[in-house]
């Protein structure tokens, strides 16, 4: 008997892990599977239907302790909330990055310079690069290459009136191929040779002064703003001009800072990369434009990820310290009650079942209410933070389904460990001791 | 204070209960003291004291543009200012792009201007004779084992050399202490003499990054500010000079409005804390209504059940809030010790006194906000209705 008590406390805590990361990891049809079992027992044995009863009379009791019930139910909005907001900024960032990049446009940098800002392409460089046999040309037998400069401008922000780095993209004409997915929101193109600006949608929600019609002083000159556009990702925290008027204002002479290429097909990425790396004039790295985005989106999406899982998790802790008094009060509260019923016939397993499935459906109902209250006001936030080429990038927050489904996922865990232990103490109470108790 | 045995007797009626109430405050304050740290490191990155009196000096359209070195003279004429120096970006990447450390160029007397990094005369003069050589601040040079003579490569991320070659090799000749646990995140960063730098870089030679100046006297800091950017005003290169304070402030609030983000999760924490130790505190008072009435039978005043009872929920909320805070200066230094600061700013301080204050007066009042209800109702009770349960 003792070693089978031993096992037991041994047993139960790994039993509760297990359970729980099972949870944690289950994707939706899994808790259909699970749901449905649930329903099949309910109505097709009779304990199952035993526990559906005493679980009525649990839940029809809820609205005489809505205090302590509520306890349950906003913790676990909190912590749900502070969990999907946190990581519905990182899936922002990530995902307006990676979406600026894609598999069949190519972005040449020198050697080791990591970005674009910091790498140097000269003009004899560049034109090598257009030339490799697996750049696509368009109609005209033009290459679709453009030889790109990045400048780093400061301009005060729309938020605080401080200057902050707004990234200036010198393009060429044919990034208008390269970029298929920009359309204009207001205005027009730039006139190549005249020092006239687009501004990306982000940039000008971000930033004063990037309105159609108004001119800003870049390095002494008087720029005109002409359009503003709707790239659908990174881009639109930028500034676009032309590449050879943003040069001669910051006197680059004709060296560029990369080449961006579309390619015949994906599938000619390595063949590009190959011949680029056997020519001896040059000394490059080549890499997809979406390998380049997502590289760039890493390091810091992973550390909102961390930041967010370890609140929520340390949050859950104290959440489920909650649960597990309002449920030990609740059940102390029905003493009487269950004691009647196990008096009268019935298990041990429908009291349990009906405890949890009363945690369950509160903690349900918590995280319910913290994802929808994220979601309403997170979704589409907008947001933005220091990118790697030193200029402000625009992102906005994304409470996407699978988010909302891992916050719900996260509140059944909370519920569930909060509600197991006051379930076994209401199936083990001694009858004839909760009959006598008031 | 006689009441202390009488107040724990009823906080601990309900074994259980108070536990896991205790263990609820307990996480938010875990909380509160990491998310603290984190805050606390970033806004101490722009007030730091050692830097009242310098200022920086940058370009005005863009951080990255160079500025000439011609420069120095004129500024180093302007009153005012007592001397300058001037640094440059480097950026060099040592094995692997994940080891990121600042690396920059810095004149003969860049570090004349910053006093609180700390080198012997002998490792300075190596600095100075040797013309490869670089110095590096204690915590990086223990994150990666070098000692003073080890060859250090750096893969050069913007300043190839003249030969075409992306490898730096300096020679370390000295290791710098910073004392001030606030700046230890300037430990990690990596400096060699820019006169090399020049001499063996492809491009961008006679330029410098920014300079640094220090101002005699701090209260003039505006005139001089003014008289450095009028040096270059109407040029090709114009300047935009502030303190350095101002200057890591804006650096760092372009990331992100750290305040904002620690503030919006700290609400949700506080708010249901404030809800669960209420309930709590509820429960008890609601159960132990009986033997209120009794204490006042036996001739406790009104105002002095009021006091047992936020007594209380002032005692469970310190009691929490204190382990809370214990648990989280322990897990801090952890992080620090494992993960030393990877960039200029350390992402934690160590839970110092500031903290503690903070916390401790939100722990009193979340007590009191707590506590006011239950015992607002204890006060009001009236013996007879009590007594007989009504």
């Amino acid at each position: 008997m003792n070693a089978l008590r031993l096992l037991e406390t041994a047993l139960t805590p790994l039993a509760i892990i297990v359970s729980l990361l099972a949870l944690l990891i289950a994707p939706w049809w899994a808790a259909a599977v699970a749901m449905a079992a649930l329903v099949g027992w309910m109505g097709l044995t009779r304990s199952g239907r035993q526990a559906a009863s005493v679980t009525r009379v649990g839940v029809a009791t809820i609205a005489q302790r809505l205090g302590s019930s509520s306890v349950v139910v906003v913790g676990i909005a909190g912590v749900v909330s502070v969990l999907v907001a946190l990581l519905a900024m990182a899936t922002g960032f990530e995902a307006s990055l990676r979406q600026t990049g894609t598999d069949d446009t190519a972005i040449v940098l020198r050697a080791g310079s990591q970005t674009e800002n910091n790498s140097v392409v000269d003009h004899g460089a560049a034109q090598i690069v257009s030339q490799a046999p697996q750049v696509l040309k368009n109609p005209q037998g033009q290459p679709v290459a453009s030889a790109e400069l990045v400048v780093v401008a400061s301009l005060p922000k729309r938020s605080n009136g401080l200057d902050s780095n707004v990234e200036l993209r010198g393009i060429e004409p044919a990034a208008w191929d390269l970029h298929r997915n920009v359309r204009f929101v207001d205005g027009r193109k730039f006139q190549p040779g005249l020092r006239e600006l687009i501004a990306g949608k982000g940039a000008r929600e971000q930033f004063k002064g990037l309105d159609v019609g108004s001119t800003l002083k870049l390095n002494g000159q008087l720029w005109t703003v002409v359009g503003i556009f709707d790239a659908g990702d990174s881009h639109d925290s930028e500034i676009w001009g032309d590449t050879a008027v943003v040069g001669s204002t910051y006197r680059r002479g004709s060296s560029t800072n990369s080449v961006t290429v579309r390619l015949t097909d994906a599938g000619s990425f390595d063949a590009f990369k190959a011949s680029l790396a056997t020519d001896p004039r040059l000394q490059v790295d080549v890499m997809t434009t979406r390998d380049y985005y997502t590289r760039q989106s890493e390091a810091l999406s992973r550390e909102i990820r961390v930041l967010g899982t370890t609140v929520a998790a340390i949050m859950a802790i104290g959440a489920v310290f909650g649960a597990l008094n309002t449920m030990y009060a609740a059940i102390s509260a029905r003493a009487r009650e269950i004691a009647t019923l196990r008096a009268i016939g019935f298990r041990g397993a429908p009291v349990i079942c009906s405890v949890l499935l009363e945690t369950m459906l509160l903690a349900l109902l918590g995280g319910a209410l913290g994802a929808t209250l994220t979601w309403a006001i997170f979704d589409n936030y907008t947001a933005s933070t220091l990118g790697q080429n030193f200029s402000q990038v625009v992102f906005s927050f994304q409470v996407t389904p699978s988010l909302l489904w891992s916050g719900l996922k996260w509140a059944l865990a909370i519920g569930l460990t909060g509600g197991l232990f006051p379930a076994l103490r209401a199936a083990r109470m001694p009858v004839t001791a909760g009959l006598r108790d008031a | 204070m006689k009441y202390l045995h009488l107040i724990w007797g009823a906080l601990f009626r309900r074994k259980t209960r108070t536990v896991f109430t205790l263990l609820s405050v307990l996480a938010a304050f875990l909380l509160f003291g990491l998310l603290d740290s984190v805050r606390s490191a970033f806004s101490a990155a722009s007030d730091n004291v050692a830097g009242a009196d310098r200022l920086i000096t940058i370009s005005k359209i863009s951080l990255t543009l160079p500025l000439p070195k011609s420069l120095l003279e004129r500024i180093q004429a302007v009153p005012g200012v007592a001397d300058a120096s001037y640094a440059n970006w480097f950026g060099g990447i040592y094995q692997d792009a994940k080891n990121f450390f600042p690396s920059e160029a810095v004149a003969d007397n860049f570090l004349d201007l910053h006093p609180e990094w700390q080198l012997s005369a002998d490792q300075r003069k190596a600095f100075h004779d040797t013309r490869s050589g670089a110095i590096v601040g204690a915590s990086l040079a223990e994150k990666f084992h070098w000692k003073v003579g080890d060859k250090i490569p750096l893969q050069a991320m913007i300043f190839p050399q003249k030969n075409g070659s992306n490898t730096w090799t300096f020679d370390l000749v000295g290791i710098y202490h910073i004392d001030d646990p606030n700046l230890r995140a300037q430990e990690n960063s990596f400096f060699f003499n820019w006169s090399y730098f020049d001499e063996a870089r492809q491009f961008g030679n006679g330029n410098v990054g920014w300079y640094v100046v220090k101002v005699a006297d701090p209260d003039r800091t505006d005139r001089v500010v003014a008289a450095i950017d009028a040096l270059s005003a109407d040029s090709d290169h114009e300047t935009k000079t502030e303190t350095e304070q101002a200057f890591t402030a804006a650096l760092v609030g372009q990331f992100a409005d750290i305040g904002l983000i620690v503030g919006a999760i700290m609400g949700a924490v506080f708010f249901t804390l404030v809800l669960l130790t209420g309930n709590t505190m509820a429960q008890a008072v609601r159960e132990r209504i009986p033997e209120l009435a009794v204490l006042k039978t036996l001739g406790f005043t009104h105002r002095s059940v009021l006091a047992l009872v936020l007594g209380e929920s002032v005692l469970l909320l310190l009691l929490g809030g204190a382990a809370g805070l214990m648990v989280a200066s322990v897990v801090v230094g952890a992080v620090r010790t494992a993960l030393p600061p990877l960039g200029p700013t350390a992402p934690m301080l160590p839970v110092g006194a500031s903290i503690w204050i903070q916390g401790i007066v939100l722990m009193l009042i979340v007590g009191l906000v707590v506590g006011a209800l239950p015992a607002i109702r204890g006060m009001r009770l009236r013996i007879v209705d009590a007594l007989s349960g009504r």
